[in-house]
């Protein structure tokens, strides 16, 4: 007979060495589809290690993918701490996109210092809103958050194609439903030479930054911790859980928000319907692999930007498709779920007791 | 206005509308299963991607419609399975474990899809189930068209709405599970197993689900392509809130979701011109969001719902 | 004697990681013999009771259980099914009812095969109908569950058992909800089913019941049995002393003038979906020095009482003033910045943060004091320091206030709260059942605080199930039922069981 029981203290070893274990399990489960495709998994790893590690180019794509990640990745874990399940990041992400491009691309004639920290603030704004609607439904009328931020990431999809088919299209754009480029003083600027990382990445780990310590020592962090962790008695110690709830939705919005930003201000420079390749929800295995802490958030999503760069390159060196990647980044959720419940509980094999 | 009641008198509109909901039917009521046992599944959308990908998979392999249905539900079970595991013996985030299974279902499917055909533009069709034509049955005015011109899953669907019902307001094995949604320790107390009902729940709920994928290839469309599901399988999660957990009123409300749906293809026809198309594809989704709010303050939820359970710890 | 034996236990253990709940436990029940298991909270009995019923596994130990013709057979441990098919039944203090299914199909809810196409409802009910009819214990069948009274509730708990042919019955604490009155007639059900050969064991810790209906006791301490007696020669004093291990340290109360108003509600109600939260119309004052005691069945206001004055509920109707100063928007915060100190009724849910440190629960009603933060910034030296003084002048034992709060034990939660509220020398004191579940020791420190806080000056409100407690504290006994309050106007114990039922007394 299995008994499952608690354990007394989780140590600290769990904490860091789970969510290691995670990504090397998973990234061994790979094998096993590589090998479906017929390819050789250990020439396969090699490819994907080449393709993250094996040029300054090669890194700076890490880095450029790892970007909107840690944003995304940063608003789930937020909103998670505060049991806000915030699955709506990638509707956030493109409500921000959509603010960046029609006020970056000319629509307002702004010189060249204001507009990029208008357009930051404008995208992290859309982003609030875009969570602080759902939210107000649930506190208002009890709607399930969950349901209602991922309905909104389809509307707001839609929303953006109507848009990119109307007020935002490129005048120039020969009819390709794509926004007018975002003027160049509203770029985020590169951090290298020919490289296309970006100095949003910069702003992304000063964010993770100020989460970190803000959630660990500031009067909010404590409210956030105490409303997730337990609401009733956050409620009963007199704190305004409502008001908590609303400014964690709007910061992990407005983060959401700004990984949009940075994708168009940073990188593509305009808006198209396809700018984010499911960044929103990868972002939550981010914040899961990551603990829901704000640094772990910057190093999981080191790591699984890492798995879909170096599965690009292996994809496009061996053939197989880069599906690969968002399995093993779906696996490795998975096992660390599975990990978080080994550091709670201990499973014991008794015996039953003799008859 | 007259164009309105044309098209809602239309045997056509009701054909388009029960066609529509067939999906979602088979999506509500596997949820419902699932939540009456006291476990949210989200992993409904990516069981509804597995069910689309295996049971045109199997179809196009040779192994026959119905081979393909099985298939697709027996997948589906399998992904269920993982999700009751990690739920119900392990009691972790129903949450995010349904989300990851979406995730991992979803990618399975996808990285299969691409194995199986590398170079394919435009993708392989099958020969789908087509619309049953009975004798005398299919030529009444009106009842004909929208009853008894659908496929075989259309009838399998309505089919399941009647044994969900039975199952769960006639028998003891639906007691069983409307008691462990509410409180698992009544079960426990009079000698039935927890996990096996819960996980029991799960499984056949998400073999459910998986028929309402397989009914997206296998008889909406006749191939599989990326994001076909488009977020059917969230919609479900809300229309079972709007139904109370009561199979009668999921398959009411599939059936106004879909002829809400079908309305709006209408009217985009008639008012394309005046309106952007978008306006009418976000229609749907809004419609969920607004028949969960109102259903949400008055839900009656499974009392135990989202809450695991470890035997031993009373 | 010649009786036959129904029951054995022997040599039971059972430890969850470093805790002795069970300690070598062995009994004997008698067939038809009504037998109490008593004992402190905490002492062991329903872990004892869990063990013979298949919920937790023993360490070591066995248990045999006599069949119908009276031979002994060793059960197997660790499965409730097989503890229900050897005929022993267990009715929950926390009833295992499912609220959404009837009385119906709750009692009969495992017992017919799962898979099985149709069900045999009506030799099912007819079978019910009978039982009622030999026990006297009648309740709604085609009701759903949730819809029931308690006392309706926990009839079909026992129906559950005797419809399984229950031949030994397990009642954990079947009186806590229970007026007075209600609980006797319960223990006469229960004597008449005995003569038919049903034999009962029956968790308590009131002695008063325990000596009024049991053929013989066993007293547990620390998960140990120390002592068995028959109740015939029982010694009230020596079993008291038995469940102690000491003489109750009796609390020391001096009488006090009650001096200006600090609460008056006047007129308040409040709404609900449930009766424990409803209020209709309530009129309170309490006083400077005086501690109010609120008794009353489980479920009949008193939490929406507990809620209004602690500030979770808003009134729908009337006012509330603290200090003379009118309350006009109540809310937790309101209420804790006009000084009322709150321990709440669950404490692991509502009281402490369990994931928090213990430091930072201690804080947790002061996050706008300038000495506990600055500019929105932790001060997390003061914070630690004041967590260590408290501690030390509290006697909060555990791993450590940087530790999870969670790992403490309920007492020492109870005394973390009581350092947060006392610390803070509150007007007024909300204490909702303050005791429930402590030990003699931590519970008797709560009332040392309360009456210390009184001398100083506080007013008291003190909502407890436990008559004696309020007995034992309280200067003026108020009766809830019903969402209403009636003044008691006097400590009788008789009259005041009687109001609690809602009879004239």
């Amino acid at each position: 007979m299995i008994r499952i029981e608690p354990r007394e203290s989780p140590s600290r070893a769990f904490a860091v060495g789970i969510p290691v274990l995670s990504a090397v399990i998973s990234l061994a489960f790979a094998a096993i589809p590589l090998l479906a495709a017929g390819a050789n998994p250990l020439v396969a790893y090699g490819e994907m290690i080449k393709g993250v590690f094996g040029s300054v180019f090669a890194v700076s794509e890490m880095l450029t993918r790892a970007t909107p990640l840690i944003f995304t990745g940063l608003a789930a874990a937020l909103a998670f701490r505060a049991k806000l399940w915030n699955i709506g990041a990638e509707g956030q992400l493109y409500l921000g996109a959509m603010a960046a491009v029609g006020i970056g691309s000319g629509f307002l004639d702004i010189s060249g210092l204001l507009l990029l920290p208008l357009i930051i603030f404008l995208g992290a704004a859309a982003g609030a809103v875009g969570m602080m609607a759902p939210t107000y439904l649930k506190v208002r009328f009890g709607a399930d958050e969950v349901v209602t931020t991922l309905l909104l990431n389809f509307i707001i999809l839609i929303f953006l194609q109507m848009m990119l088919e109307g007020p935002l299209q490129d005048p120039m754009g020969l009819g390709w439903p794509q926004s007018a480029p975002v003027l160049d003083q509203g770029m985020l600027p590169p951090l290298m030479d020919r490289m296309r990382v970006h100095s949003g990445l910069i702003l992304a780990l000063v964010l993770a930054a100020i989460a970190q310590f803000m959630l660990a020592r500031s009067v909010w962090g404590f409210k956030l911790r105490a409303v997730g962790e337990n609401t009733a008695a956050a409620r009963h110690a007199g704190i305004n859980v409502r008001r908590s709830l609303f400014v964690v939705a709007a910061i992990s919005g407005a983060l959401a928000g700004l990984a949009g930003v940075s994708e168009v201000a940073g990188l593509k420079g305009y808006l198209t319907s396809d700018l984010s390749p499911g960044f929103g929800y990868t972002g939550i295995v981010v914040a899961m692999l990551a603990g829901l802490s704000p640094v772990g958030v910057v190093i999981a999503a080191l790591f699984i930007a890492s798995v879909f760069v170096g599965a690009d390159s292996m994809s496009r060196a061996m053939g197989v498709s880069s599906f690969l990647a968002d399995l093993v980044v779906s696996m490795s959720l998975l096992c660390v779920l599975v990990g978080g419940f080994l550091a709670r509980y201990r499973i014991l094999r008794t015996r039953a007791a003799k008859a | 206005m007259m164009d309105l009641l044309n098209i809602l008198l239309s045997d056509s509109f009701w054909a388009a509308s029960l066609r529509i909901a067939t999906p979602l039917i088979f999506g509500v009521l596997g949820a419902l299963i699932c939540e009456r046992a006291g476990v949210l599944n989200l992993g409904i959308e990516g069981i509804f991607v597995v069910g689309a990908m295996c049971g045109w998979m199997a179809v196009w392999l040779g192994a026959g419609l119905w081979g393909g249905v099985l298939f697709a539900a027996l997948a589906g079970a399998f992904f269920g399975l993982l999700h009751a595991i990690l739920t119900v013996p392990l009691g972790l985030s129903q949450h995010v474990s349904g989300l990851g299974i979406t995730l991992f279902a979803t990618s399975v499917s996808y990285y299969t899809y691409r194995t199986a055909l590398p170079n394919v533009s435009s993708p392989p069709r099958i020969e789908p189930f087509q619309a049953l034509d009975i004798p005398v049955l299919s030529d009444l005015p009106f009842l004909g068209p929208v009853l008894f011109q659908q496929t075989a899953l259309t009838w399998l669907a309505l089919l399941m709405v009647g044994l969900v019902w039975y199952v769960m307001n006639r028998t003891a094995l639906g007691v069983a599970i409307k008691a462990v949604g509410d409180n698992p320790d009544s079960v426990d107390a009079q000698g039935l197993s927890v996990y096996g009902l819960r996980m029991g729940a799960i499984v056949a709920g998400s073999a459910l689900m998986a028929l309402g994928g397989a009914f997206l290839t296998m008889s909406a469309f006749d191939a599989f392509f990326f994001g076909m599901v488009n977020g059917r399988g969230w919609v479900c999660i809300a229309l079972v809130i709007f139904a109370s957990w009561r199979p009668g009123k999921a398959l009411l409300g599939a059936l106004l979701f879909g002829a809400f749906d079908a309305l709006q293809v209408r009217l985009q026809t008639e008012m394309g011109a005046l309106v952007p198309g978008q306006v009418f594809l976000m229609a749907p989704y809004i419609l969920s969001i607004i028949a969960l709010v109102i259903a949400a303050r008055s839900a009656d939820y499974p009392r135990a719902l989202l809450t695991p359970w470890f035997k031993g710890q009373r | 004697m010649a009786e036959l034996t129904a029951l054995r236990l022997i040599g039971l253990s059972k430890c969850f990681g470093s805790v002795i709940a069970n300690d070598n436990v062995s009994l004997t029940l008698a067939k038809g013999e009504v037998l109490a298991l008593l004992g402190e909270n905490g002492a062991g009995k329903t872990t004892l009771m869990n063990m013979l019923f298949g919920h937790y596994l023993p360490d070591a130990g066995r248990v045999e259980v006599a069949d119908e013709t009276g031979t002994l057979h060793p059960l197997p441990l660790g499965h409730p099914q097989a503890a229900l098919a050897a005929g022993v039944g267990m009715v929950h203090q926390h009833f295992a009812l499912a609220e959404n299914i009837n009385a119906l199909d709750n009692i009969t809810l495992g017992s017919e095969p799962l898979l099985a196409l149709k069900r045999d409802r009506r030799s099912a009910r007819a079978k019910i109908e009978g039982i009622i009819e030999r026990s006297g214990l009648s309740a709604p069948l085609n009701v759903p569950v949730g819809r029931l009274s308690v006392g309706e509730r926990q009839r079909v708990e026992i129906l559950k058992a005797l419809y399984r042919d229950a031949r030994i019955l397990v009642l954990d604490e079947p009186t806590a909800v229970l007026t007075p009155q209600e609980a006797d007639t319960l223990f006469e059900n229960i004597k008449a089913m005995t003569k038919d050969g049903l034999s009962v064991i029956f968790i308590s810790h009131k002695l008063r019941e325990v000596l009024a209906f049991s053929d013989r006791i066993a007293v547990l301490r620390h998960g140990k049995k120390v002592g068995e007696m028959a109740t015939a020669e029982a010694d009230e004093k020596a079993i008291a002393r038995m469940m102690v291990g000491a003489d109750t340290p009796k609390v020391a109360r001096r009488d006090m003038a009650p001096g200006m108003p600090i609460l008056k509600l006047s007129n308040v109600s409040v709404g609900g979906r449930s009766q424990r939260d409803r209020l209709k119309g309530v009129n309170l004052t309490v006083h400077a020095h005086e501690i109010l005691g609120v008794a009353g069945i489980s479920g009949n206001g008193q939490s929406g009482l507990a809620n209004v004055i602690s500030g979770l509920a808003q009134p729908e109707g009337g006012s509330l003033s603290v200090n003379d100063t009118l309350v006009t928007r109540p809310g937790p915060g309101a209420m804790v910045r006009a000084g009322v100190g709150r321990i709440p009724e669950d404490r692991h849910h509502e009281g402490i943060v369990g994931a928090m440190s213990v430091a930072e629960n201690m804080v947790i009603e002061r996050l706008d004091d300038p000495a506990i933060q600055s500019r929105g910034l932790l001060k997390r030296d003061a914070i630690q320091a004041n967590a260590e003084k408290l501690a030390k002048a509290y006697d909060v034992r555990g791993p450590g206030v940087t530790a999870p709060s969670r790992l403490l034990s309920g007492g020492n939660i109870q005394k973390l709260i009581l350092a947060r509220v006392f610390e803070r020398g509150p007007r007024l004191i909300l204490a909702n059942q303050p005791t429930r579940g402590l030990d003699m020791g931590a519970a008797a420190e709560v009332g040392r605080r309360l009456l210390e806080a009184r001398a100083r000056g506080a007013g008291v409100v003190l909502i407890s199930e436990d008559l004696d407690e309020i007995l034992g504290l309280a200067d003026r006994v108020v009766v809830i039922r019903d969402g209403n309050l009636v003044e008691a106007g006097s400590h009788d114990r008789e009259k005041i069981g009687l109001m609690m039922a809602g009879e004239p007394a």
